[in-house]
């Protein structure tokens, strides 16, 4: 029993890695119709950047600040750095092919993650990097019952995901910034024509997706600790495998497919063979695709003629 | 209405289709409009060539070619470029002419590679293996391939749009971990198939790359021709419609489902007889020979050459294969290639000459300026010379900046360079033509200091960049045909 615990804890944190990168692919999709290729690749950067601030402060048995000041920063300047990377992003190849056939901005977003891979993997090189959360955040504390344990990091990126979902749906579902979300993924010309300021809320989404999924790169970092320059294709893949399932352009239902694919995989990890995890979970995905194309909470989209 | 299908770039002066004229009447205007001169009458004179002329010519060409190369390596960097534009001609199908994006073609080529691996090879009935002769082989495999594509297209039916990307998408990653996973004592894991037979059949096999190239131009030339009828059929302006407008096409009682699943299955077949060449010419199959970034290759040649016409998909696919095979693995040739795209772009986009020249030249001022400055400052800012070697090298030695150690100035200066070649675009005149003088020497120094010495990693970033640009400057390609759309 506590084996199954153990591996639903592990689901739990991976799939909130999952759910965060998701959300900002579900996002861009619900004001853009974009499906935003370069997005796991933003994970990848975010990642870098809290690698080299672990660096910056002294390395990670040296450090000079406080660790919790630490993790601060390192959340602050993923978050806000990658974002602005999204905004920059959005703005230099996909607002001049927002009125283009729809293939443009997808091949232009396939570019993107390619020139966004190669740029990294120029700059930092193939190595892989490692964070080295032990020597500064001590495994044992926790949660411990019994012979069953989570220990503070995942715990904390367990809190830290639930706490930004939070704020991110009363964002999407109180705020003006939100209203306008949805007005403009409602419709975006009716939206412009209300006198919203369509580019402002696009790059907006783009910002907040962005710093989502930098931020969930950080958290990558100091779970499992190695940071390579193709990490962000894979989990991209992955993400967007769970934006999908849950109904892509869905909030709540790219939350709900990062956990269902993250305790799946870890699931199929624990308890058939780690070599046949990306085939199973791309299996559910084709399976779901099939029986709801829409995915688990999206809407069918209304054609309009 | 029709309404222009472009970015809406301001600097980009707009041509026909103007409002109120449609892509028929638009593409009649552009016909007649002829350079002056000898070159008005070569350019009506190849105009009024026929399509079929167009292609003997064009295969005699490449029939010629091999006789001109004199070494083993040269030949193979012509039968990868074939393979590109073979590919890039399969994968036009589905994304240039039916609408889909297919992002798990890559696996079509995989499955005619590993499917002609096992059929020639030891793998499969141990130990005597399958040995089938090509002509029984290759028809097996097209019939699989096309069945393959209707099985990866039916969920197409039921997707709409950006849906079937990606379920495509994830059949081409599912069949790398296929490949790499499952019964690793037949499909070999990651160590792939090795040993595989050269085609064979009727009593004769290929063995010389020559003879590979030959007949890699005949099943180019063959399937050209076969995909031109089928253009030009009922089925071919179909897909046309389907792409346009899928539910305007379904109301003209035009088939919408069958016709995108043979899309898919046409897109299949030709993907993995290329698949089944390069199994043979390389006698090892590997899973990352099948694995994305080629992939993005091939939607890069398409692109390059223009998506919705045959003769883009192969031009591109035979440009970027040689551009990036052939000169690239040498410094000295890839300074020409880089050079020369730079000044090539310049000269065609920069009107007066007037000022193209005091472009240039103000570059090279700049430079030596630059350059007298920082060394000045430190000798070890310049220390480190190009790191390219030729006549060009000597040349620029003493007119860039690399330091000693490249590396860190380097990764600074490209990323300066990026942010450069962004604001160039958003900038309006004056500022740009001057802001392009310190953007064509820093892509200088930034050339010389790291990108040549990782042409690997350059490649990449190539491909990346051209797919990019060329959607936002012309997604129609080199020779695609601008699309219209009607409102």
């Amino acid at each position: 029993m506590h084996f199954f615990l153990q591996e639903l804890v592990n689901g739990i944190t991976q799939g909130s890695l999952y759910a965060l990168i998701a959300l900002g692919y579900s996002m861009v999709y619900g004001v853009l119709k974009l499906l935003n290729f370069a997005h796991g690749d933003l994970y990848m950067v975010g990642a870098f950047v809290g690698y080299f601030v672990i660096q910056w402060f002294g390395g990670p048995t040296a450090l000079t600040i406080p660790v919790p000041l630490l993790l601060l920063f390192m959340f602050l300047l993923a978050g806000g750095g990658v974002g602005a990377l999204g905004v920059a992003i959005e703005r230099f190849a996909y607002r001049p092919l927002r009125n283009a056939p729809r293939i443009a901005p997808l091949i232009t977003a396939l570019g993107v993650s390619f020139l966004l891979e190669n740029t990294m993997l120029l700059l930092f090189g193939a190595s892989y990097r490692e964070y080295d959360t032990s020597a500064f955040i001590s495994f044992g504390t926790g949660i411990h019952i019994g012979s069953f344990s989570i220990d503070i990091v995942r715990l904390m990126v367990i809190v830290l995901s639930v706490l930004l979902m939070i704020g991110l749906t009363l964002l999407v579902n109180r705020t003006q910034l939100g209203r306008q979300m949805r007005a403009v993924s409602e419709d975006r010309e009716a939206a412009e024509m209300l006198g919203i300021d369509v580019d402002y809320v696009i790059a907006a989404t783009f910002f907040i997706g962005s710093a989502l999924a930098g931020i969930a790169g950080v958290m990558d970092g100091l779970v499992f600790n190695t940071v390579y320059t193709l990490m962000g294709f894979i989990a991209g893949l992955k993400a967007f495998t769970a934006a999908v399932v849950g109904g892509i352009g869905s909030i709540p239902g790219a939350m709900l497919g990062g956990l269902l694919i993250g305790i799946a995989e870890s699931m199929v990890t624990g308890y058939i063979s780690s070599t046949y995890t990306n085939l199973i979970v791309f299996g559910i995905l084709i399976v779901v695709m099939l029986v709801r194309p829409t995915g688990l909470l999206g809407k069918v989209p209304l054609q309009k003629v | 209405m029709t309404v222009e299908r472009e970015s809406q770039d301001p600097g980009v002066e707009k041509v026909d289709p103007s409002i109120g004229v449609d892509e028929w009447v638009a593409r009649q205007t552009g016909r007649r409009e002829y350079a002056p001169g000898i070159r008005g009458d070569v350019q009506r004179r190849f105009e009024r060539l026929g399509w079929w002329p167009k292609l003997a010519i064009a295969a005699l060409f490449g029939a010629i070619v091999p006789q001109l190369l004199t070494n083993d390596f040269q030949l193979q960097v012509g039968i990868n470029a074939l393979l590109l534009a073979m590919l890039a001609l399969g994968l036009n199908i589905s994304v240039g002419w039916a609408g889909l994006l297919d992002l798990g073609y890559i696996a079509f080529y995989g499955f005619g590679a590993y499917g002609f691996a096992l059929l020639s090879s030891s793998q499969l009935n141990a130990p005597a293996g399958i040995h089938l002769a090509a002509y029984i082989s290759l028809p097996v495999i097209a019939v699989g391939a096309a069945c393959l594509g209707l099985i990866v297209a039916l969920p197409s039916r039921r997707l709409i749009g950006d849906y079937l990307a990606i379920i495509t998408l994830f059949f081409g990653e599912a069949f790398v971990e296929f490949t790499n996973n499952v019964a690793p004592k037949t499909l070999g894991g990651p160590n792939g198939i090795t040993s595989i037979d050269p085609i064979k059949g009727f009593g004769g096999q290929i063995i010389t790359n020559k003879g590979y190239f030959y007949f890699l131009l005949i099943l180019l030339v063959a399937s050209a021709a076969a995909l031109h009828l089928l253009d030009t059929s009922r089925t071919g302006r179909a897909w046309r419609a389907v792409r346009e407008d899928p539910l305007a096409a379904e109301m003209m009682t035009i088939p919408v489902n069958r016709v995108k699943l043979m899309a898919f299955s046409f897109g299949a077949v030709v993907a993995a007889l290329a698949g089944t060449v390069f199994a043979a010419q390389q006698v090892n199959v590997f899973p990352t020979d099948f694995d994305t970034p080629y992939l993005i290759l091939i939607y890069a040649a398409l692109i390059l050459g223009g998506a919705g016409s045959i003769g883009g998909a192969i031009l591109g696919g035979l440009l970027l294969s040689v551009m990036l095979d052939g000169f690239l693995r040498s410094p000295t040739q890839a300074g020409y290639l880089f050079y020369g795209v730079i000044l090539l772009t310049l000269i065609v986009k920069m009107r007066p000459w007037r000022k193209l020249v005091g472009v240039l030249a103000a570059t090279a001022v700049f430079g030596i300026v630059v350059h007298t400055i920082v060394e000045a400052i430190s000798k070890s800012a310049v220390a480190g010379g190009p790191q390219s070697s030729g006549w060009i090298a000597d040349a620029l030695h003493n007119w860039v900046v690399v330091p000693s150690n490249p590396t860190t100035a380097g990764n600074i200066g490209f990323v300066v360079l990026l942010c450069l070649c962004v604001a160039l675009r958003q900038l309006k005149d004056p500022v740009r033509t001057v802001l392009l003088v310190p953007t064509l020497y820093l892509a200088a120094c930034v050339w010389e200091g790291v990108l040549v010495a990782q042409p690997s990693i350059t490649r990449q970033l190539l491909v990346g960049a051209i797919l990019i640009v060329m959607m936002n400057a012309r997604p129609q390609g080199l020779l695609g045909s601008r699309r219209v759309e009607v409102v």
